[in-house]
């Protein structure tokens, strides 16, 4: 157990990732296994934190990010720990063969720490945008994918990855993120969504930094007389099965944020669920609407996309006006 | 050092069973990827039964140098050695390619014992190797991790990336062995993609380029042990071999680079491979 806990007083002025470097520096301090890997982005990606203290443990492959993910997968045979770390749409991308083969199906115990993900990047254009990552990453068999709602919550991923043998990819964005949590003491557990908000009207599921959007926007809803409960969804795989299957039992009603496509990521991921209940339930799905992003600061692109808070409570008032018919209405001579 | 005598008969002898074994592994799979397991048996078997330092009863022992197959369609050709070293029964060789059978095409490292690495994907198998080098070094693990790579993977991109950063690394405990057999799927190497003045390029790339013909055990033995001193430069081996290498019917013919075998052609193929064992015996 890595013993290791973090309160905003830490977290004062770091981004996102500043916190993944602090975290995994004090992860080296206690254990001489952890190593960081980059591809010519160990300042951006900030596990070049490492090199102050520990320069012999970590490796710069140069722009190289196939190569990376197969040194890390050997790393972890000989006996290391190895974060590995260069931007989302290169990790779950450029470097894909590998990180499935080598390190997936192998079963490494590599933790994949990508960055600048989702339109986090906004200015960078579709080259550097990642929408697409979550939706490859939880079909890789034997991989753990967490999506991190801020500083402190990545601090907790960045642990259980540590913590818990085997792959991990973890998706961050660039800069900072509005924080959520005020120390990492608030109950994180891999595989279990956090509530937020409680409600019985919706449920609204967000994961990322679509968490903050959600926690505003019921905020609103809740002056328009609508409870919705709000659960961080921030493990993508294992998903949080039961707290789905509540919120549709308790709920009828589901949205799901994320800053991603909207096929294959979170909202998917809770679709399957929901239908293999089996149970009445209207979904929307807000996200990227299939569609390469126009370049922009995040918080704008967020809000031409829907995804916003005033996006998301347009969705909830537009949900609750649809008429739910209940299993009893069917008529089953038809079938 | 090199090889005396007993230990070069006895090398050529084991690469004679193995071929014909290797043979008899394809009869039983249904077909394989016979041309490219049999230009790479006498490196196997060098590595095996002279130079790695491995405990059978300790499989995944720490200390155990590492042997990457980043040709990883071969395991017809490199599951033979694996079972008749003792990792598992040879018997299991039977049920190659079968369904539920832990051997099949590309062989998995979570159900053959022995093997380090699942590979078959091509242009990864150098990287898994620098990375298990750099952590035994890390660790100050004496172990070497050697690396068999076949030349028409050298087509990939990612075998670049990765002889860059073994020679920027000065990684010498990777043997890098590059089974130039000049044969690929779709034809010659030569004709498909273009790889010479393919020594200039491991050289260009920062490594000490040892070109020796890799059906003479002997030679072998000198590039190896010559790989095994290197100090500050990494050693890379290109093995000058035949695809099909000891079966004269498909010797140096790409089109064998997948083919299947009857009891037929098996007695044939072992016949021929018996005629070429005892004509490129040494005295």
């Amino acid at each position: 157990m890595a013993n290791l806990n973090y309160t905003m007083l830490d977290a004062e002025k770091m981004s996102t990732a500043e916190y993944y470097g602090k975290v995994l520096c004090d992860l080296a301090a206690q254990d001489k296994r952890v190593v960081g890997l980059s591809a010519d982005l160990a300042k951006s990606t900030k596990i070049g934190a490492l090199a102050k203290d520990f320069p012999d443990r970590i490796f710069n492959l140069g722009i190289a990010e196939q190569n990376m993910m197969g040194v890390a997968a050997g790393m972890a045979e000989a006996g290391l720990i190895p974060f590995a770390s260069t931007f989302a749409i290169f990790a779950s991308m450029r470097a894909l063969d590998q990180f499935h083969t080598d390190i997936c199906y192998q079963n490494m115990n590599v933790k994949v720490i990508a960055t600048h993900a989702g339109l986090s990047f906004g200015q960078a254009g579709s080259t550097h945008h990642c929408t697409e990552d979550i939706g490859i990453m939880r079909t890789m068999a034997n991989c753990r994918v967490i999506v991190p709602a801020d500083g402190m919550e990545t601090a907790n991923a960045v642990i259980a990855a540590y913590e818990n043998d085997g792959p991990f990819y973890i998706r961050i964005n660039r800069g900072y993120d509005m924080p959520i949590y005020k120390s990492t003491d608030y109950g994180f557990q891999l595989g279990k969504a956090v509530q937020m908000a409680e409600g019985t009207d919706l449920t609204i599921i967000a994961c990322g930094a679509c968490v903050a959007r959600a926690v505003a926007a019921a905020k609103e809803l809740e002056a328009d007389g609508i409870r919705a409960r709000v659960l961080n969804m921030h493990t993508i795989k294992p998903i949080d099965k039961e707290a789905i299957e509540k919120a549709v039992i308790d709920t009828k009603r589901i949205i799901t944020v994320e800053d991603h496509n909207i096929i294959g990521g979170l909202g998917s991921a809770v679709a399957e669920t929901v239908t293999e209940l089996g149970k009445a339930c209207v979904m929307r799905k807000l996200g990227v609407p299939d569609t390469y992003s126009i370049i922009g600061l995040h918080e704008d692109l967020m809000s031409e996309y829907g995804y916003d808070s005033n996006g998301i409570v347009k969705t909830a008032h537009e949900i609750m006006g649809v008429q739910i018919e209940e299993d009893n209405d069917w008529d089953d001579d038809d079938f | 050092m090199g090889l005396t005598k007993e230990e070069y008969l006895a090398l050529e002898n084991k690469a004679r069973e193995l071929r014909k074994l290797t043979i008899d592994t394809v009869m039983w799979a249904n077909g394989g990827h016979i041309g490219g397991a049999l230009s790479a048996t006498d490196i196997l078997t060098i590595l095996y039964y002279k130079y790695m330092n491995i405990d059978v009863a300790n499989p995944r022992w720490e200390e155990r140098d590492r042997f990457i197959l980043s040709k990883g369609h071969i395991g017809v050709g490199f599951a033979p050695v694996l079972a008749d070293k003792g990792f598992f029964d040879k018997e299991m060789l039977k049920t190659y390619n079968h369904t539920f059978s832990k051997l099949g095409m590309h062989l998995d490292r979570n159900k053959v014992v022995g093997l380090d690495a699942s590979t078959g994907s091509l242009g990864h198998g150098l990287s898994i190797a620098l990375g298990m080098a750099l952590g035994g070094r890390l660790q100050e693990k004496n172990f070497k991790t050697y690396c068999l790579l076949g030349d028409g993977e050298c087509d990939e991109g990612s075998v670049w990336e990765a002889a860059m950063a073994i020679a920027h690394y000065k990684a010498t405990n990777v043997i890098t062995i590059i089974d130039r057999n000049k044969c690929m799927i779709d034809g010659r190497t030569e004709d498909v993609m273009n790889l010479e003045p393919f020594a200039d390029k491991w050289t260009a790339f920062g490594f000490d380029v040892k070109v020796v013909d890799g059906h003479d055990m002997y030679a072998l033995a000198d590039a190896i042990e010559y790989a095994l001193a290197a100090k500050d430069k990494p050693v890379a081996i290109i093995a000058d071999t035949f695809k099909g290498c000891g079966v004269a019917d498909i010797q140096d013919n790409y089109q064998y680079h997948y083919a299947s075998v009857n009891a037929e052609t098996g007695e044939r193929y072992k016949k021929q491979i018996d005629e070429y064992h005892d004509s490129r015996l040494k005295n």
